[in-house]
């Protein structure tokens, strides 16, 4: 049992104290990893989009600036906790922690290395592995929607409210594309444990890139799963919650100090945590080509590399998001609506579907080249039915004379 | 007498003084923000004038106030808003939180004086401004300025057009979201501010057209200088159109955003960019020219939707024809004086006061007492890259105006902002404002 999940966290059956110390290490290494991550990215962050715009960037603190976000998270400390005379006092204190407690429990379920031996215990690099892992997942961007609503509702304010309003429908509607989207690749693996889903996508070949990993078996569903997991975030071009330039914050407007940063690190944990999962449904999670000059059963090969490559991958995402923010313009509350319903929730049911036939032809060996063909042609056929029935809303742009 | 008169006059008097107290009642409830300020569709009403519509029962919209602090309104421009969920019912601009008499502070200030004051009105482009006050002031002297000093205006005139539309670029980009594009816009307006801050000085608030010519002559290398900046700008524009005009989520935000028809645009004396996306080509650098106009080669600009759109590009394209004109005054700047050579008017240079007791003289004059400028009224006009900047000034014979007043196209053209607003989304609003580009120091001088 203890072998199967990370460690059985209900410490049932066989388990002895060195099992429960690993446990706990572990615990407190996934939150100071998290932590570390969070600095880091919110640092690349700043550094990366400097660049594309022509700055420096931060580059007083620390070397190349990397200390930034320790030295305004210090400072955030020291700043003036205010509370609206309006606001709703229990629940502004607690918004900010519904919102950051779901983004460091996404994060146990994430494995970030493989299979390794810590004293005498064969145990996972991951936390948690709980036999509904996604189910887990979905439960969690769920609850910190609570969060960012409650705090919008509970500062009394206007254009708080505004913005928790958007927030709501945001994360409602893109909520179901996103759980939409993972689907597939449950169908694919036949099973809701992350760890599964990665042995799934293990590195066999180099054919292992196109052929294993989900990314390319069901890519439609991945691109509807970075779309939406890039609204669930709040991240731009989704940004409406916050858009500084209409809402002045949205749901933050009259957090201050430590209150306020806590939101910020919810939101930059998030990021990081979606990522990671995207990781690990779409992209082989810790898995990638083992260096073969090295002991098959050495240090780097079983402890490393598989780190590196998840973090790799990881970095490659977490850039794509960098990117998005520095070129997109905001999209509007109802275009993102529209986007959302009309076009990712329908596409990706009929992902669903296709996905289901790809599945069952796989395994009652129907001829592959004749069933994917024929969902797909389907797929594409009901959809532009749906988009027929569909109201049209063209705006004219004219010439410039 | 018409029927409401009538009627006003037949009630006795008590009555009358209750009404009267009802009218204050109401009065002071339309101007608290909570009130139940005008409510229903009233295009109409905001184009043709007239009272807005009252309307029954418990409403169900709440009243939100952008601004005068709030990140995206230009400064202190304070927009109260009427919302039925994202809505927007009515929106209407506030105005004055910026208000300074410069008006009435041009008039305690000679005419020497006075580019000092009017440059700060539109601090986008204080060329515009500068010019429109020297031209009225050469128009109440008639004198004619030298033919150096008129395409030395023209060329600063679109140096600060380009810095003008780029800072409009910059700040439309950031209120729709694209950061980006708020920095490459600030990149390359800062390049075309270094070089009016090689010819004049400064950077901003240059004081430099001055009544009689200019304060100074070009300086040495400014034609590479200009030709520089013509084709940094040129690329720049480029890069902005690759970035924004084909993206698909910036189509979205822009096109069919914030309409506005030819006759509501010239019903609310809008002018400029707003005027022109609406089909309507009225540029008075063609229509009316002043300075040299009639002799660059230019296109006017103009779309036919009155959406956001249009007016981005209009301001986009506009860099490229200011651009061309740069280059031909490069071409084609003619030699000879930079200002009149009137000893009334005109400073003498540094070197005479050493050795001339009337240059020492006029030179204390001029800068105590300044110069009389005969009787008399005119108004003078230039398109500043807002529209139509105008001045009216009265004289009374003195050293001073007795009455200067800048027509600030912002000041017009923001009242076709509730015309746009009205049934769009808050966030549309916030395009819509941008694609106004107001300058509250032009609006509430």
């Amino acid at each position: 049992m203890s072998a199967v999940l990370a460690a059985d966290p209900l410490l049932g059956g066989d388990i002895d104290l060195t099992v429960v110390l690993i446990v706990i290490a572990k615990t407190v290494v996934i939150f100071a990893l998290l932590l570390v991550l969070v600095m880091f990215y919110i640092w690349f962050l700043r550094k990366v989009i400097a660049d594309m715009q022509n700055r420096v960037g931060p580059d007083n603190a620390g070397p190349w600036g990397i200390l930034q976000t320790l030295a305004d998270g210090i400072k955030f400390f020291f700043k003036e906790q205010s509370i609206p005379d309006t606001a709703d006092r229990w629940v502004f204190r607690l918004a900010p922690y519904l919102s950051v407690l779901p983004a460091f429990l996404a994060f146990s379920i994430i494995p970030i290395g493989g299979k390794v031996s810590i004293a005498g215990h064969q145990t996972y690099l991951q936390l948690a592995d709980p036999p509904i892992g996604v189910l887990f997942l979905l439960m969690m961007s769920g609850i910190g929607l609570y969060g960012v609503m409650l705090a919008g509702w509970a500062s009394g304010s206007k254009y708080p409210l505004l913005g928790s309003v958007r927030a709501s429908a945001q994360l409602l509607s893109y909520e179901a594309a996103f759980g939409l989207s993972v689907v597939a690749v449950l169908l694919h693996s036949g099973t809701l444990s992350t760890r599964g889903i990665a042995n799934a996508q293990a590195w066999t070949s180099w054919h292992s890139f196109v052929t294993d990993w989900y990314w390319s078996v069901a890519i439609v569903s991945f691109v509807i799963f970075v779309i939406a997991a890039v609204a669930e975030t709040n991240h731009p071009p989704f940004d409406l919650v916050e858009a500084e330039q209409e809402l002045v914050g949205g749901f933050h407007t009259e957090y201050t100090g430590i209150r306020f940063a806590i939101f910020f690190l919810a939101e930059f944990m998030n990021v990081i945590t979606m990522s990671a999962i995207a990781v690990t449904l779409f992209l082989g999670g810790p898995s990638g080509p083992a260096l073969g000059f090295l002991p098959k059963t050495g240090v780097v090969n079983v402890w490393l590399m598989p780190i590196f490559w998840f973090f790799l991958k990881l970095m490659a995402l977490l850039f794509g998001t960098v990117w998005l923010r520095a070129s997109l313009p905001r999209l509007r509350y109802d275009q993102l609506m529209d986007l959302g319903w009309k076009w990712l929730i329908e596409i990706s049911f009929l992902a669903v579907m296709v996905t289901g036939v790809v599945v069952v032809a796989r395994d009652q060996g129907w001829e592959r080249w004749i069933a994917v063909p024929a969902a797909f042609g389907g797929a594409i056929v009901i959809l532009g039915l749906l988009r027929m029935c569909m109201p049209r809303r063209d705006e004219p742009v004219s010439e410039v004379v | 007498m018409n029927d409401f008169e009538h009627e006003h006059v037949e009630t006795d008097a008590d009555a009358a003084v209750t009404d009267a107290a009802v009218a204050e009642q109401v009065r002071l409830e339309r101007q608290t923000d909570e009130g139940e300020q005008l409510l229903t569709q009233h295009s109409e009403i905001v184009v043709t004038g007239g009272p807005w519509p009252e309307v029954e029962g418990e409403s169900q919209t709440m009243i939100i106030n952008m601004g005068p602090q709030h990140p995206s309104t230009h400064g202190v421009l304070r927009i109260m808003m009427e919302l039925d969920g994202e809505t927007v019912v009515r929106a209407k601009p506030i105005v004055g939180y910026l208000h300074t008499g410069m008006e009435k502070t041009g008039e305690q200030l000679t005419y020497v004086q006075g580019c000092t004051n009017v440059t700060r009105m539109d601090y986008a482009s204080p060329i515009a401004n500068e010019l429109v006050f020297s031209m009225a002031v050469e128009q109440l002297l008639d004198v004619t300025v030298p033919e150096r000093a008129t395409w030395i205006r023209m060329l600063l005139a679109e140096l600060s057009r380009m810095a003008s539309h780029l800072l409009f670029q910059a700040s439309n980009g950031m209120d729709l979201g694209a950061v980006s594009m708020m920095l490459f816009g600030w990149r390359e307006r800062e390049e075309v501010l270094r070089v009016l801050e090689k010819v004049t000085g400064l950077r901003m608030n240059h004081n430099f057209v001055r009544p009689g010519g200019v304060a100074a002559d070009l300086p040495d290398g400014w034609q590479d200088t200009c030709l520089d900046v013509c084709d940094l700008v040129e690329r720049g524009i480029g890069e902005y159109d690759d970035l924004l005009t084909g993206n698909p989520i910036w189509l979205e935000r822009m096109v069919g955003v914030g309409v506005i028809t030819k006759d509501e645009a010239l019903a609310l004396a809008a002018s400029g960019p707003i005027l022109r996306s609406t089909g309507f080509a009225w540029d008075l650098r063609k229509t009316q020219p002043y300075l040299a106009y009639d002799q660059v080669d230019f296109d006017v600009i103009y779309t036919e939707n009155g959406d956001c759109f249009d007016r981005y590009r209009i301001r986009l394209y506009e860099i490229a024809e200011s651009i061309k004109i740069v280059r031909q005054c490069v071409d084609m700047m003619p030699s000879g004086d930079y200002r009149v050579q009137n000893k009334k008017i005109t400073p003498p240079p540094r070197a005479r006061i050493d050795e001339s007791m009337e240059a020492l003289i006029h030179h204390f004059k001029l800068f105590t007492e300044g110069f009389r400028v005969p009787a008399g009224e005119t108004y003078a006009v230039a398109e500043s890259p807002r529209g139509e900047v105008g001045c009216y000034m009265v004289s009374d014979g003195t050293g001073k105006p007795i009455r200067m007043h800048v027509r600030g196209p912002s000041f017009y053209n923001l009242q076709t902002m509730s015309t746009m607003i009205e049934n769009r989304m808050v966030a549309d609003g916030v395009a819509i404002v941008s694609s106004v580009d107001p300058i509250m120091g032009e609006v509430d001088r």
